[in-house]
């Protein structure tokens, strides 16, 4: 647990000694505050649903820029032979480092609350949807990072890890959409909506916070999570 | 301390580690020394468990490096290739966060840094990022994260390499006082380097050991056969005649003549001491003596002889194969 918090600190102050974090926040703000309020005073609505509709298409390219140098970097530099010869097992790492980019979203998430509270200031919108809409953020948002992570282990390219991120979040993301489950095979229908992770976002974003849909962002992270530390641990058997 | 049995270890169809044995103890400094390429990487990356082998044991400490890898990992200070370290994290920052994943109890911590500090002489560099060091300092940051939990056994990897010579020195005697009460490994390509700094050298050829014993042991070693240069002013045919005749020579070879003055390179088996006999035959000749030299073997023969068949193979075939490729641009 010490390690993992070891690894959690210096990770999460990496993201801080660089201009990763200040970027990542400001962009992500203005562009999804952008995004939102465009249509939002001509709707004249004050719901909050356009925004969640838009956040996984913005974390796809958002998230695994925040994950891209996790593993790569490592690689790259040679740091990971420092840090796989100090006396922590491989998934203490990997957990350390899931946590910290998870931080730091959580972080930029949270400081996109200005966005409802603004909401609020100018009419009523529906409290509980928000709250369930946010913490599906943070869930979905974490099964993205998870695969970030797991693709910057796969290379020591930063540009490869991101794009192979972007690609992985984006198959998995348009699975789960109606355009690919009617066109889609009928034997497949039921697997592509079961792992699409659009499909457990959406009854999310309807209000309502079902323990399957948790489970089922719980299990994504944990897979790969799991394949981050194969890959890890893979280098001493290649 | 370190055992190592066998130990294979390969990457495709290349055999990097072949077989490796060997035994480290306490208080030695064993020198790992190699053409590039060698495998000397290759072990001391299976020795900190940073690889597997394929086949072979190691213990560490008592500790299998497969089997009890963590506490293996605990017991060694471990230096890669070209100091690798976090460039945009603060040096007393990055010897923090050293202690906290060695799990230093928070009681020592300040008192390791200071330590580590001191003995790689960093204290003039404890404000900067790493990012904003020379490589020389770099390489004593990570000497110093080596150290930062006093362990009994260090591993370095080409200590010494792209630092200039007053630092090289510097590195070395650091070597030296560590190794007195410690079991210092290191790997390296520079031959003096060795006999300056190891009490034990382990020589590795493509990916198996050649020798291994103290430097003076490999240089005796090495000297089955004595190598005199002379020259001597006098009839040629005569001389050469002469030196056929000699029992103690085993092979001549003329050098050349210039003004009426034969060089020859003498090989001469060590039984009797082949300057002096070669001395009294050419004064009761009546010839006259301009040149006598000993050669004398040191480590950088018993280097070249165990592992430079192989290397001037490839070198050939490499030429061999460039040759043949300006004939194909020829042709065209």
């Amino acid at each position: 647990m010490t390690n993992i918090a070891a690894i959690f600190k210096k990770e999460f102050r990496s993201y801080f000694n660089s201009p990763i974090a200040y970027i990542f926040i400001t962009f992500f703000l203005g562009l999804s505050s952008w995004l939102f309020f465009r249509g939002f005073f001509l709707r004249n609505q004050a719901e909050m649903r356009d925004f969640f509709v838009f956040m996984p298409w913005i974390f796809m390219f958002f998230i695994p820029a925040v994950t891209m140098k996790l593993w790569a970097e490592e690689k790259k530099i040679g740091t990971i032979e420092i840090l796989m010869t100090l006396p922590i097992r491989d998934y203490e790492v990997v957990l350390g480092k899931f946590f910290a980019s998870f931080a730091l979203l959580a972080v930029t998430v949270l400081l996109s609350l200005v966005i409802p509270l603004s909401v609020m200031y100018v009419g009523d919108p529906d409290g509980g949807i928000i709250i369930t809409g946010y913490i599906g953020l943070l869930l979905m948002g974490g099964a993205y990072l998870a695969i970030g992570l797991c693709a910057s282990t796969l290379t020591e390219n930063q540009i490869i890890a991101f794009i192979f991120g972007i690609f992985t979040c984006f198959v998995l993301l348009i699975i789960g959409t109606d355009f690919v489950l009617y066109n889609a095979p009928d034997w497949l229908f039921p697997i592509f909506s079961y792992l699409g992770l659009g499909s457990h976002y959406s009854s999310i974003l309807r209000g309502v916070l079902d323990s399957r849909d948790i489970i089922y962002y719980l299990s994504v992270i944990g897979f790969f999570l799991y394949l981050s530390t194969l890959a890890v641990e893979s280098r001493k058997w290649r | 301390m370190i055992e190592v049995r066998e130990l294979t270890k390969s990457y495709g169809p290349t055999v990097a580690v072949n077989k490796v044995s060997f035994d480290a103890h306490a208080g030695e400094v064993l020198g790992f020394l190699g053409p590039n390429g060698a495998g000397k990487t290759t072990t001391m990356r299976i020795l900190t468990c940073y690889l597997s082998a394929d086949a072979g044991s190691a213990t560490v400490a008592g500790y299998d490096v497969f089997e009890a890898s963590v506490e293996v990992r605990k017991r060694i200070g471990y230096l890669p290739e070209s100091a690798p370290l976090y460039t945009d994290m603060g040096v007393l920052e990055y010897l923090n966060f050293m202690t906290q994943v060695r799990q230093l109890p928070k009681s020592e911590r300040k008192e390791r840094i200071r330590s580590v500090i001191d003995t790689c002489g960093l204290a003039g560099v404890i404000q900067k990022d790493i990012g904003e060091l020379s490589k020389g300092y770099r390489q004593r940051l990570g000497l110093a994260q080596s150290l930062i939990h006093d362990p009994p056994i260090l591993i370095l990897d080409e200590p010494t390499s792209g630092l200039d010579p007053s630092q090289i020195i510097e590195i070395r005697n650091l070597i030296r006082d560590i190794g007195q009460e410690k079991l210092v490994l290191f790997s390296t390509h520079i031959l003096s380097e060795v006999s300056a700094t190891c009490n034990r050298v382990l020589i590795i050829n493509n990916g198996k050991i050649v020798a291994n014993g103290t430097p003076d042991e490999l240089v005796s070693q090495a000297k089955g056969e004595e190598i005199v240069h002379i020259a001597i002013r006098g009839p040629q045919e005569e001389v050469e005649a002469q030196l056929s005749e000699l029992d103690f020579v085993s092979q001549w070879t003329h050098a050349e003549t210039t003004d009426g003055i034969a060089a020859y390179q003498i090989n001469a088996t060590q039984e009797r001491n082949a300057a002096e006999e070669l001395f009294h035959v050419v004064v009761q000749n009546g010839w006259s003596l301009t040149e006598l030299r000993k050669e004398s073997a040191d480590l950088e023969d018993v280097f070249l002889n165990l592992t430079d068949k192989e290397y001037t193979q490839t070198q050939s075939q490499q030429s061999a194969e460039q040759a043949d490729d300006i004939n194909d641009n020829d042709d065209a």
